[in-house]
């Protein structure tokens, strides 16, 4: 997976490492991720559903933390949960544009194996970061 | 774990974090524990109690209670007093879930009495309480309704029926914190949180029934006057928030403040989630207003479940909800600010008292208290973890050695990536049926993350915010039934 758990970086709250060879990739591994704190086997969710994302930002990993506060956001207003993001990100002078399609479905008790909400992305520790391989980023998200 | 250096005992439970430990501290911190605490204190604590002590404005010292462990920004259990005019305020130092409380409801019922009808009213409550990830409320409200629930709180929903009149009296602000401004929340604000009013949430938020039983009962004369008045007696005990509204605020201002704090007010921090402005500043005081907003969706959110959690009990025992003795002890938040006025070197200042996973427990005869309770203190709800109980306690004159601040919770020790490899939901959900304790849960993997181990000893929190002098221990609670979200 392009992502994984961290045990020992926050107390009450949920962190992850996601890492991309690509922003593209970094983005949809933290993006499951989130989602992967909510509902326990992606797979169980239908694409059925479409929704459109458009942020610019001139920090990057101010553009990831508004993209990851979308996926929140839906869950809560209008109780989508999604399983496919493409995601599409290009730098215009100093700012980086994002475009996204996320494709989900309604949050379904019986249906999804639900774990814990997610209140907020937190800006503790955050942080994104070009590697050698790629892109990686750590995120705390608040529960 | 060391305790590290640097950190000095002043007394059994007071240790004490000098200015000089790190550069730009304006004032020392002090950690309220016990040794035992102290020696497995979150390392992490040591470092954020340290930063909010360099934030600009800071009163006297920047504290911590017994239940603390690392947060984001400011530490939980953490208590940051701003000078009014010249500090700060930082949606850090109240947490994302703007006034997450604690509300206490009492029966006439013994356990008795509940016993046979446990499983009934925990099914029941299961299903007309909504739970967990993305639960929608049953009140179905438009936007413009529910700028009128930001602005009048829990006085909102006792004008609709959901609710007594006591109610609010018995509730901190009296339900409705005065200032709230619709007009400086965002839309997307709004979008999250219009259909969530009467909603659990999930991690640590949950509804219990409980007992006291008699050899829990510490002080006889306060648990009498808080209602605790017959030997077993069964309560209702609730922990949520301001679920999707107050996160969305809080996730707002924060980007408003990291944008201004530097270029326009000169702030330096050191972490980015200690984002502030200055209180007496246009951002700070939108985000004071739309933050107050956040305080009255939590107790309206409050004040519905508890109408929920009457109607249940009513169809249950086929009796009216005031037959049944369901008044109301308390509604006490753990994540908020409040301007509240302070004797400071002989001089009164008007403080911006920051309270993230800390609770207000005021001592008799202060203002702010219902006129039940001005001879015992305010009554202070704790929630422990749910294998283990939770307690009543009260205010104490003492108290205004941290704001008149004391502990929130039992305070989580192991983080929930942890928890959730060690313990597996469905063995849990068993074990605790055995010993009496009967669950449903929205989630079996979030259950297994709230398993008693992964939080401190609740005794010996309470044990410590009682030696020091933060707040005095009146009832123990067991719980029998739980709905987690």
């Amino acid at each position: 997976m392009p992502y994984v758990f961290l045990e020992d970086m926050a107390t009450a709250d949920i962190a992850f490492e996601a890492k991309g060879k690509n922003l593209e990739e970094l983005f949809i591994a933290a993006a499951q991720a989130t989602t992967n704190v909510m509902v326990r086997d992606l797979r169980q969710i239908k694409a059925k559903e479409r929704r459109e994302i458009l942020i610019e930002d001139d920090e990057i990993d101010m553009l990831l933390f508004n993209f990851l506060q979308e996926i929140i956001f839906y869950k809560d207003a209008e109780q989508l949960i999604f399983s496919r993001y493409d995601v599409k990100i290009r730098k215009e002078g100093p700012h980086f544009k994002l475009k996204a399609e996320f494709y989900g479905e309604r949050l379904d008790m019986m249906k999804h194996d639900l774990i814990v909400d997610v209140k907020a992305v937190t800006l503790h520790q955050f942080e994104v970061k070009k590697t050698d391989a790629g892109w990686e980023a750590i995120v705390i998200l608040d529960i | 774990m060391p305790i590290p250096k640097g950190v000095e005992r002043i007394s059994d439970t007071i240790w004490e974090i000098p200015s000089s430990f790190k550069e730009n501290m304006k004032v020392p911190a002090r950690i309220f524990a016990t040794e035992k605490i102290m020696l497995d204190m979150d390392q992490g604590v040591f470092e954020q109690v340290t930063n909010v002590a360099t934030l600009p404005g800071i009163i006297n010292h920047v504290y911590c209670m017994p239940d603390a462990h690392q947060g984001y920004g400011f530490p939980i259990g953490g208590v940051a007093a701003m000078d009014a005019g010249t500090g700060v305020i930082s949606p850090g130092g109240i947490g994302f879930d703007i006034n997450c409380g604690m509300r206490l409801v009492l029966t006439n019922l013994t356990f008795d009495d509940v016993k046979p009808h446990l499983k009934e009213l925990v099914d029941l409550l299961f299903q007309r309480v909504p739970a967990g990830v993305g639960s929608k409320g049953f009140l179905k409200i438009s936007k413009e309704q529910f700028r009128e629930v930001i602005a009048k709180g829990a006085r909102w929903c006792v004008n609709e029926g959901y609710g007594w009149r006591e109610d609010l009296e018995r509730t901190e602000e009296n339900g409705c914190i005065e200032g709230a401004d619709p007009s400086k929340v965002s839309e997307r604000a709004i979008d999250r949180g219009y259909n969530q009013i009467g909603t659990l949430g999930s991690g640590n938020h949950y509804l219990e029934i409980q007992v006291a039983k008699p050899e829990h009962i510490f002080d006889q004369g306060l648990a009498h006057a808080f209602g605790i008045t017959i030997p077993n007696q069964v309560v209702i005990m609730f922990h949520c928030g301001s679920r999707g509204f107050g996160h969305q605020v809080a996730t707002d201002y924060l980007q408003i403040f990291l944008r201004v704090m530097e270029k326009k007010y000169g702030i330096k921090i050191l972490d980015r989630e200690l984002a502030c402005a200055p209180f007496n500043s246009p951002e700070g005081q939108d985000y004071f207003a739309a933050m107050k907003g956040g305080i009255n969706m939590s107790y309206a959110n409050r004040q519905v479940i508890l109408h929920r959690i009457r109607e249940v009990f009513e169809r249950v025992f086929n009796q009216s909800a005031e037959k049944l003795g369901m008044n109301m002890v308390y509604d006490v938040a753990h994540n908020t600010a409040k301007l509240e006025r302070y004797d400071i070197n002989g001089r009164t200042r008007e403080l911006i008292v920051h309270r993230k996973g800390a609770t207000r427990a005021l001592g008799p005869g202060m203002e702010g208290l219902p006129e039940i309770y001005k001879g015992t203190g305010q009554p202070v709800i704790i929630g422990g973890s749910m294998e283990t109980g939770s307690y009543l306690l009260a205010g104490v004159e003492s108290g205004i050695q941290s704001f008149f601040s004391t502990a929130h919770g039992s305070g989580r020790t192991m983080s929930r990536t942890k928890a959730r490899k060690m313990f597996e939901g469905r063995r849990l959900l068993k074990e605790m049926e055995e010993r009496g304790i009967y669950v449903r849960t929205s989630s079996l993997s979030g259950l297994a993350e709230e398993a008693g181990p992964a939080y401190k000893d609740i005794d010996d929190v309470i044990e410590a915010t009682g030696k020091a002098g933060l707040s005095k221990k009146v009832v123990r609670f067991v719980p029998i039934g739980n709905i987690k979200g």
